[in-house]
Formats: C-alpha cells, structure tokens, sequence
C-alpha cells in the first residue's frame, strides 16, 4: 500500500500542514487599501455607537442653545431649530441605524435564505409558490413598497424595519435559490442522501456550508442599502418619530431648512461613511471568496 | 530539417517570494515526419511544456530556455524571445496546437466554416471564396462527412470525435511544420479515439509535419509515438524509442509507471473469425 | 446478510423537450450475485451511468423493477433512504465533486458509518484499509490529490458496510498509473467484506483485471455477457469486437488500433 500512496503523492502535497489554510485569501481581503478603509470607518462608528455618552459634548435632545448657529468653536457641527446641538445629535444616530440596520440585514439574511434554500432544494410546488411570492415583491420598488407597508402600519422605527423586512427577503431568496441549485447536485450531497441523510441534514451539513460564503457578502454589501433605506423612511417621516436623533430624520429637518447647509449635510455624510464603508469591505470580501473575480481585479489571469 | 528543438526550457509560477519551479531544463527535439510523444502523469509539467513552447505559458510565470524553429519558409532562432505580434505570425501559421476537449476549443455561436477560415485569411491572406473552398479540402482531409455542408454547420450540431477532427482541421489550415497534441483523444470514447490516432499518424506522414504528443495514456503512445519522452516533476527522465522506452524503460520512473498498467494480453486472441465482417485480424497497420 | 441485486427489464427514458424520448436505458435485465464483481463497460451515453443511478433509486425507472434482497429499489425522494437501502452504496466518478470541501474527511467518513448503524470499524481501520494514513480524517479533502480522495471516498462508501457497492466510472478521472490500483482496491475491499462490486467503466482493459463476469452495454441495451476471460478472449458480438479491437496496447509495437 505504501509505495501506492507515494505514487500518488507525487501530485505534490508536499506543504507543511501549517502552511495550508482551509481559506487562504481570507486575510488578502483586509491587504486591500479600500477595505483596510472600509474597516477602519465601520470600527469608528462602533466605537462611536458605544460610547457616544462619553463623546458627545451635549445632551443629544436639549433644546437649550441659541437656535440655527453656524458651524463653531463650541458646536462644530452648528445647533438646528430647536437649538440642539448638531454633532451630538450625528454621535446619538449612530446607535439607532447602526443596531436597527443590523437587525434589519441579518433577520431578512435568515428569512430570505432559509426560504430560498427552501425552495431550491425542494424544487416543484414548493419552489413555485415561494418564488412567486418573491416575484410578487420584486414588481414594485422597494422604496415604494416600503413606504406603503410602513404608512399602513404608522410610524415608528419598529413598524419601518418591519415594512423594510417584509421587501427586502426575497432578495436573498433567490440568490440562495440559484445557489442550492447548483449545489444540490454535486456528488457529495448525493452521496449523503445514500448515506441516509434526511433533507433538511442534507440542506444543513452537505449544502449550507457550500453556498453562506456568497450570501455573507451580499449581507455585506446589503448594510449599506439598509442603513439607506431606513434613514430615507425616517426622511419621510414613516421611520424615526421627533424628537429622536435618526439621521435620516435629521436630513429631512435640514432640507426644510435649506439655507442653513450644516444641518443636512454632516448626518448625509455619517450616512454617506457607513455605506461606502460597507461596499468597501463587501466588494473585498467578495473578491477573496470568489476566486475569480479576485484575479480579475488584480489583472492575474490572462 | 524541419522542426523543433527545445533546449533548457525552464518555467517557474510565482510571486517576488517564492517562485515554484514548474519546468526544470527540458531538452527535446520534435523532428519532421515523427510524432515525438511525452508522457507523465498530471502535475508532470507536460502540459505546461506544450503551452510555452507556444508562448500560451500561464501570466507570471518566467520562462527561460531556447525553442528553436526550423521550417521552409522561417528559421526562428528563439521562439521564446519573440514580440507578442511576431509570435502571433509564426502561432497558429507555423506551430499549431490541437487540445484536449474540441467542445471548449470550438467556439459554440460561430460555424465551423467562419472558424476554419478566420486564421487562413489572416495568415495565408486568402479571398473569403478561397478560403471557403480550402476549408471543404481540409474537413476531407480529416475525413469529415459532408465536407461542404459541415461548414456552416455549429459545433453543438458535431459528435465529440467529429469535432476533434474540426479542430485538427483547423489547426493544419494554414500548413504548419509543427503540430503540439494536447490529450487530443482523452476525452473521447476508445472507438472514437481509434479514429482519430490514425488521422494524426496519417497527418504527420503525409504532410511532414513534426508532432509532439503530449498525453499520460502509454497505449496511446504506444500506437502512435515514434520516440517517447517521460516527464516527471519537471524533468525528462527518459527520451527514447517508442519499443525501447516501453518494454526496456531505463529509469526507475518509467518502470513503476509501466508495471502500474493493467496486464493486458491482446484482446480478440482466442477469437477465431467466423465470418466476413471480422476482417483481416491482427493486421498491423504497416507506417 | 448478503443479499443480490436484481434488474428486471429495466427502461428508463428521459423526455426532451422538442425531440423525441430517449431511452437511456431500453430493457436491462442483469441480476449482481452475493460476492461477484461485475464490470459493465460501454461508451459514453451508452447508458451504464443511468442504470447505476436507477439502482441507487436515484432515477425514476419507466419500465421494469430493480429488486435488491428481494424487495423492490424505491426512488429515492424527501424521505430518508431506509436502512436497508443504505446497504447500496456508490464511489463517484469525480473524486473533486463526490467529497465535500467544507467539511473534514473523518466527520464524512462517519456519515457512512452512522448508516451502517454501529457495527461498522473505526474511521482509522477504514483509512487503512484504502491505504490512507489515520491523520487524513482531521484534515480537508483539499489537502488530497485526485487519487487520494477516490480512496478516501472509497473508504466512505465502505463505512457503510455495504452489501452492494457501485463504482460509477470510479478510476476515469484518475492518472493511467493509478487507475489499475484504484480498480484494484475496490476489488479487493469489497471481496474482504463479501460485498458484491459493479463496477462501471469504459476501459476494458482495467475491467478485465478485477471482474468475474463483464456486461458490455450499447445503446441502452446489454449486447454481451459473459465471463471476463470470455468476453475479452472470445467476444460474441460485433460490437465488443469492435470496442476490443480499438483499445490501444502498450506493447511498444506501434500498431494503431483499429477503427
């Protein structure tokens, strides 16, 4: 037996056991300059959201400054109508889209995929019915959509992170759908369905760990548009509800007030740092847990 | 002579740090008239060696060595050193290569007659009608049924074997002193690949042309390849006569990798023909 | 207890959309004994794959039955394969494909052995047995040559302490120096646990090494069998001739085969 192995050792195994990685490219994706970029911002609002009783300067919600002052030396970022202090107002958001886009991606993650690996792996009727209520969703704008199912409910950031849920599943649904696809019939899976595996064992341990890699990403990458979405809800009043500090909100009492720039213009860009900052990491992400897209980017291949 | 002389062909693939070495310094001479074959198992590097000499070596990979070409019309004293657009000239016009699966080497939207004739009219500045009219020659040639009508056909509309014989087809259009056979007949089925070992054997003996054989398979070798170079880890270890090389193997590797063949006594031995159609048995194919 | 498997006039059609069925398999009726190791051989499409698949209950069957211990071979569908079915068990073509890549080669290796219900030996005896050393099961089938994961997923099948093992093209994406071995070892591995082997391959010379008795399939329909030594020394039909005829020998004498 031995001299059968060596024969087939010749194909080169021959790196230590240490040097080998189950993911190697994990650790380029945080080489990159954008990404390294995209970490260092999203670690600062989290700091931020943390601490902000510690940072911010005022109370977030005391009206007790002169109203409407320009940017200065004691409110860098100005006071808005009510004389609240602008920078602490910036600071105290953070903790309200940070968490809630947070809860908002990860539930429509676990909704939309476990329902598309649902219908993917099941295939027929069940595939039928739950694309099609995906479809059913896709029709309509998200924005629209949302706007009709946070209206209908009332405001609240409750109510608008549910509305943004209910429109935003059916995107992991079919990116998780087509991605089961695929891997539902590949030997190994088939193999375990001989080996006696029920379904969903085999959706769990023979599918699921082959396809999360790109569905992360997308969440990834998806943060970005949550934090949007929530804070243009809030922009139209269907989200955050006075006097709460939600960016979103606080950009729509600046539009109202268009001479005074200072007040739409540092929470647009908090918001405007959180999104690129998680396309930044999403795009690196990606590039490292798919292969080819990084030697694209990088100019190897050809 | 024509042909082509490998002379301490080397490859490495890496980065600044650490350059893995693919190819060794492999010295091979694929004269005119001979299929010169090249055997090992996968990871050898034989692959690879049929790619650089053709320039088609992964991106940064460095090569180094001597490919030396010697036809009728060029004398290129180092194909390795060539400008992208004078290896464009002498590719495809002078050395031409045939790989593994024709499925991937067709392109599927374009019909076999645009893809036959796209490189004679850039190579050889052919008419479209002349073209056209050389591509009929050529499908007959390569023993393609309906010549005329297979051109503007696509290749999905081709068996796997047909389509093999397309893309030789395709790569002898412009008449090139070199020809570089990557596993050509690996993915096709045996009876099929009878076919088209002929047609390379023929090929080479009528046209002249300098075959290199690259394929792991020793029946094949043993079939067609008039000397056989063994490959391993990067290195020829052995380069002789096909009948030498395989019965009386002179490296350890050669041996281990002859004694890992099934033990086959020629198939059909006790079958007595019957009738007919159980033609002339046994009859070696006299080259 | 060891128990055969039988196929009974078996048909499995595929319907294409636009053109007219195709019988994959057109009336197979072949029965795999207690022990015997069978070699079906045959081109590709010529539906070999198909039927190893339909004794998986992996294909739906359009006419016929396969009968294994007596009882009939369901299709395989949302429920769990009963116990025993799990006594079937099938080596894949493409070793790069049949492992998965997330997970280690012991924990894969015991998804076999579950399926044998306890009575089967340990992961570290199975790895030996394939010849593969006991330190493979905490590691990731990446780590493997092509070769190496064809034993390892060997070894899986073996778990299971099947009755009936399937090789579906087993060795045809294996190097030619291990393709002898790797047919071998599956010969030997299965006689050792008196499990029956059907082994699918297009390549009759390796066939010929390990079979008793050797199917050669054509178009859908078995067109020759018979014992080994028979179908390779005296074939009957034009067909295995033909596909005999072509099969190029390493001899060194330079003769093509014939077309």
């Amino acid at each position: 037996m031995s001299s059968e192995t060596a024969v087939s050792d010749t194909l080169g195994t021959k790196t230590p056991a240490w040097k080998r990685r189950r993911r190697p490219l994990l650790p380029r994706a945080w080489r990159r300059p954008m990404a390294i970029v995209g970490v260092v911002i999203v670690l600062a609002w989290l700091v931020i959201a943390i601490f902000a009783p510690l940072i911010a300067p005022y109370n977030p919600l005391a009206q007790s400054f002169t109203p409407l002052q320009a940017p200065n030396a004691a409110h860098w970022f100005g006071t808005d109508v009510l004389g609240r202090d602008e920078l602490s107002r910036v600071l105290y958001g953070s903790r309200i889209s940070l968490p809630l886009s947070l809860v908002l991606v990860v539930c429509s993650m676990l909704i939309g995929s476990v329902l598309g690996a649902i219908a993917g792996y099941f295939g027929r009727v069940v595939d039928e019915v739950i694309m099609r209520i995906a479809d059913l969703v896709f029709a309509f704008p998200t924005i629209i959509l949302a706007m009709i199912v946070a209206a209908s409910l009332g405001p609240s950031l409750l109510n608008a992170v549910i509305a943004l849920l209910l429109v935003s599943w059916p995107n992991y649904a079919r990116v998780t759908r087509s991605l089961v696809l695929g891997a539902r019939q590949q030997e190994y899976v088939v193999a375990g369905r001989l080996m006696g595996a029920g379904v969903f064992r085999s959706l769990g341990r023979d599918v699921a760990p082959n396809v999360v890699a790109p569905i992360f990403v997308l969440a990834t990458l998806d943060f970005g548009n949550a934090i949007l979405l929530l804070s243009g809800l809030s922009f139209l009043g269907l989200g955050a509800v006075p006097p709460t500090p939600e960016w979103g909100a606080m950009v729509s009492d600046g539009v109202q007030n268009f001479s005074q720039w200072w007040l739409a213009t540092f929470p647009g860009i908090a918001i405007f740092s959180v999104v690129v900052a998680f396309n930044f990491i999403g795009d690196a992400l990606r590039d490292a847990l798919d292969p080819r897209t990084a030697e694209a980017v990088s100019g190897v291949s050809i | 002579m024509t042909g082509l002389s490998i002379r301490g062909l080397t490859l490495s693939i890496g980065d600044k740090r650490g350059a893995t070495p693919i190819l060794r310094g492999i010295d091979l001479e694929i004269p005119a008239g001979r299929v010169t074959g090249l055997a090992g198992e996968s990871g050898s590097g034989k692959t690879m060696t049929g790619l650089a000499v053709c320039g088609l070596q992964p991106a940064g990979s460095q090569v180094g060595g001597v490919v030396e070409l010697h036809s009728d019309r060029v004398q290129v004293p180092n194909l390795l050193s060539l400008r992208s657009s004078a290896l464009n000239r002498v590719r495809g016009r002078e050395v031409a290569m045939v790989f593994q699966d024709p499925t991937a080497s067709l392109h599927p939207m374009i019909s076999i007659g645009g893809q036959l004739t796209d490189h004679m009219r850039f190579h050889l500045g052919l008419s479209r009608r002349d073209a056209r009219a050389r591509a009929v020659d050529l499908l007959q040639r390569v023993h393609v049924p309906h010549a005329a009508d297979a051109l503007d056909r696509y290749p999905h509309q081709f068996s796997g074997g047909q389509l093999q014989r397309v893309a030789i087809a395709s790569a002898i259009a412009c008449d090139p002193g070199v020809l570089i056979a990557d596993e050509p007949t690996t993915a096709l089925d045996v009876t099929v690949q009878a076919g088209v070992l002929r047609l390379l054997r023929e090929l080479c003996d009528d046209l002249e042309l300098a075959v290199l054989l690259v394929t792991h398979d020793l029946g094949v070798m043993s079939a067609v390849a008039d000397t056989i170079a063994v490959m391993h880890r990067g290195e020829i270890v052995e380069h002789g006569d096909r009948y030498q090389v395989i019965t009386e193997p002179r490296s350890e590797y050669t041996r281990s990798l002859i004694e890992s063949l099934p033990d086959t006594p020629p198939p059909g031995a006790a079958f007595v023909p019957d009738d007919a159609d159980a033609d002339q048995e046994g009859a070696t194919d006299a080259r | 207890m060891p128990a055969e498997l039988v196929f009974d006039d078996v048909a499995v059609t595929y319907r294409q959309s636009g053109r007219a069925e195709l019988r994959a398999v057109d009336g197979v009726s072949i029965t795999l004994a207690p022990g015997e190791v069978l070699g079906l051989v045959g081109e590709s499409g010529c539906g070999k794959s198909t039927l190893a698949r339909a004794a998986c209950g992996l294909e739906p069957l359009s006419g016929g039955n396969i009968r294994f211990g007596g009882e009939p071979v369901p299709r395989l569908r949302m429920l769990a394969r009963p116990a025993r079915l799990r006594r079937i068990q099938m080596v894949f073509q493409n070793p790069y494909a049949s492992l998965n890549p997330r997970r280690r080669v012991g924990s894969q290796i015991e998804d076999g052995r579950r399926a044998a219900g306890g009575s089967a030996p340990s992961i570290a005896e199975l790895l030996a047995d394939v010849g593969m050393p006991a330190d493979a099961m905490s590691r990731y089938p990446h780590e493997f040559s092509g070769g190496q994961r064809q034993r390892i997923a060997i070894a899986r099948a073996l778990a299971a302490s099947p009755d009936v093992l399937i090789g579906d093209e087993p060795i045809a994406s294996l190097d030619a120096s291990l393709q002898a071995k790797v047919a071998t070892l599956m010969r030997d591995v299965a006689a050792k646990r008196n499990a029956s082997l059907l082994f699918i391959s297009h390549d009759l010379s390796v066939v010929r090494m390990i079979a008793d008795r050797i199917a050669v399939m054509s178009a859908g329909r078995i067109v020759e069998l018979g014992t080994a030594e028979e179908v390779w020394a005296r074939p009957k039909h034009a067909y295995t001739r033909r596909l005999l005829a072509s099969i190029p020998i390493a001899d060194g004498l330079g003769r093509l085969p014939k077309v």
